[in-house]
């Protein structure tokens, strides 16, 4: 126990080090599968340093949000999401709007630039991990990066998971979490969230044959 | 200069050229193993070798002074190279005629070398296998620099003994650039040892290889003086990510007990690092060519990844 609090601060360095590495690893990934099951690890990289946190600072609400990313990040998500992907016969690539190697020089440009913006605002804060704010920025970058060149529907949603893990970052390492109201609000519009996404899947579907929400462009009012 | 440092330096050279082979008949073995093959004897690339210097050579008509020469100055670079990595002691006579940037650059210009002599015969298949073997260098290079660069940054030196002594005799700490540069400098490794991933080593089928392409037109010693040379490249770059990742055990300065005791732990860290390297090779497929620089721009973004999160989290 002595070791992680002495170690803490580089641990936690070290996870969002993993969960900027994960974020890529998403755009880089051409196989919906992967791209849910990398989140999955993501949500695991998150609650680890929000454990450490919580044990560094001693906040113990912190805990309940660790726990509340394990319960949905890393298990209940994924598995909601990978029961989707096989309902609904995905079994394509990933298409992506730009290609993967550009995508990949887009998101280095987007990291450089979220480090920079987050530096000064880092060195005004006290908190134990102030470096980490620049990741949490770099990652929600990220996450709206691919969002925005892929076009499946699925994959924007785990875009849009990918976004919160990084507002959630953000969070534990300015400001030790949120208070545990706003952290419960935000679970629960996550979860019901990809709920009501699963049934407009199935409704995208049935009126299109596909997930390419490209179709959505041409809707006309009859 | 010490007379230990002296001896360190050359028992660092005779045992590159001794471990050498038999690092590449490991992986081969293991490889061997891992695909229900039955496995080459570990000493077979000394066998092959010792047949190769004793064939006569046979020179294509119209082949250049240049032809001949490329095998000894492919071979001096590699040579160089494993003297200028600090395996087993950092004190080395010769590490401070170059430092890690220049290592890069010997290591272009043993590629430089044989790719053209791979053109020089004029064959269609050592022009496409120098070509190939250029667009790979001219890819991994920068991720190479940039990964030296990282691990500089943190040694805030160039040198590669300074980096090693940082690392290794510094109060144990976690940085996250280094896992990044790690996994950088392995998938560079794979592309510059011609490894599965990017290259087969054991094909001769023209779609896919690169390597081999080059050296079609070589026989007798100049070949066996390239098999060597490829064998003390893969020691070469597994000394480099041995001491840039895993440096404990490695002696400093004027330490003659230290330095004996380097000797099995480099033995049995290339061990190791040659069973991880033959399991990823089996697991993986061969990539089309195409995707080479797909593979290699993802390395490049780790290395350049990794000297940001340095940056940040470090500085």
């Amino acid at each position: 126990m002595n070791l992680i609090a002495h170690y803490a601060s580089q641990l936690i360095n070290l996870c969002a080090a993993v969960m900027l590495l994960l974020a890529f690893a998403m755009l880089a990934q051409r196989r919906v599968i992967h791209v849910i099951d990398l989140f999955a690890l993501q949500g695991l990289a998150l609650f680890l340093s929000t454990m450490v946190v919580a044990f560094k600072t001693g906040q113990t609400h912190l805990y309940y949000s660790a726990a509340l990313t394990l319960s949905l990040k890393v298990l209940l998500l994924p598995w909601i999401l990978h029961r989707l992907v096989r309902m609904l016969h995905i079994k394509r690539e990933v298409e992506a709007l730009i290609n993967i190697p550009t995508t990949m020089l887009i998101g280095i440009v987007l990291v450089v630039v979220a480090f920079n913006v987050a530096l000064p605002i880092a060195q005004l804060s006290a908190s134990v991990a102030r470096g980490m704010l620049g990741i949490a920025l770099a990652t929600v970058l990220l996450a709206f990066l691919m969002m925005i060149t892929r076009r499946k529907a699925i994959t924007q949603v785990v875009g849009f998971l990918a976004m919160e893990n990084g507002l959630f970052l953000a969070a534990t390492s300015a400001t030790y979490g949120m208070p545990m109201v706003v952290e419960l609000g935000i679970a629960l519009d996550v979860l019901i969230g990809v709920i009501i996404l699963g049934v407009f899947f199935f409704q995208i579907r049935d009126q299109f044959d596909s997930l390419d929400i490209h179709h959505m462009e041409k809707l006309k009012e009859h | 200069m010490s007379a230990t440092g002296f001896f360190g330096q050359l028992f660092a050279l005779v045992l590159a050229l001794l471990l050498a082979p038999l690092l590449t008949g490991w992986v081969n073995q293991c490889r061997a193993w891992l695909q229900n093959r039955a496995a080459p004897p570990l000493l077979q690339q000394y066998y092959l070798l010792h047949k190769l210097f004793h064939k006569d050579v046979v020179l294509a008509h119209g082949a250049s002074p240049l032809f001949r020469f490329a095998p000894y100055a492919v071979f001096g670079c590699m040579l160089l190279a494993s003297a200028i990595i600090p395996s087993l002691s950092t004190d080395l006579p010769l590490a401070p005629a170059a430092d890690a940037l220049a290592l890069v650059g010997v290591f272009g210009l043993a590629r430089v070398f044989i790719s053209l002599a791979a053109m020089d015969v004029g064959t269609s298949f050592g022009t496409l296998g120098g070509r190939r073997e250029m667009m790979i260098g001219f890819l991994a290079e920068p991720a190479l620099l940039i990964v030296i660069f990282t691990v500089a940054l943190i040694a805030q030196s160039t040198s590669l003994a300074t980096i090693v002594e940082t690392l290794a005799h510094r109060a144990l700490n976690i940085y996250p650039s280094i896992a990044f540069a790690g996994l950088a400098f392995t998938m560079v490794s794979f592309a510059e040892n011609a490894r599965v991933p990017v290259d087969n080593p054991a094909t001769h089928l023209e779609l896919t290889m690169i390597h081999e392409a080059m050296i079609l037109e070589y026989s007798g010693r100049h070949l066996a003086l390239i098999e060597w040379a490829a064998s003390l490249k893969l020691y070469a770059f597994s000394c480099l990510g041995l001491a840039l990742f895993f440096p404990w055990g490695i002696a400093e300065r004027d330490n003659v007990f230290a330095l004996m005791a380097a000797v099995p732990l480099l033995v049995v860290k290339l061990a190791i690092g040659g069973a991880v390297l033959a399991l990823i090779e089996t697991v993986n497929a061969k990539m089309r060519i195409f995707r080479a620089p797909e593979f290699l721009g993802t390395a490049f973004l780790l290395a350049v990844l990794g000297m940001l999160v340095n940056l940040l989290l470090e500085s």
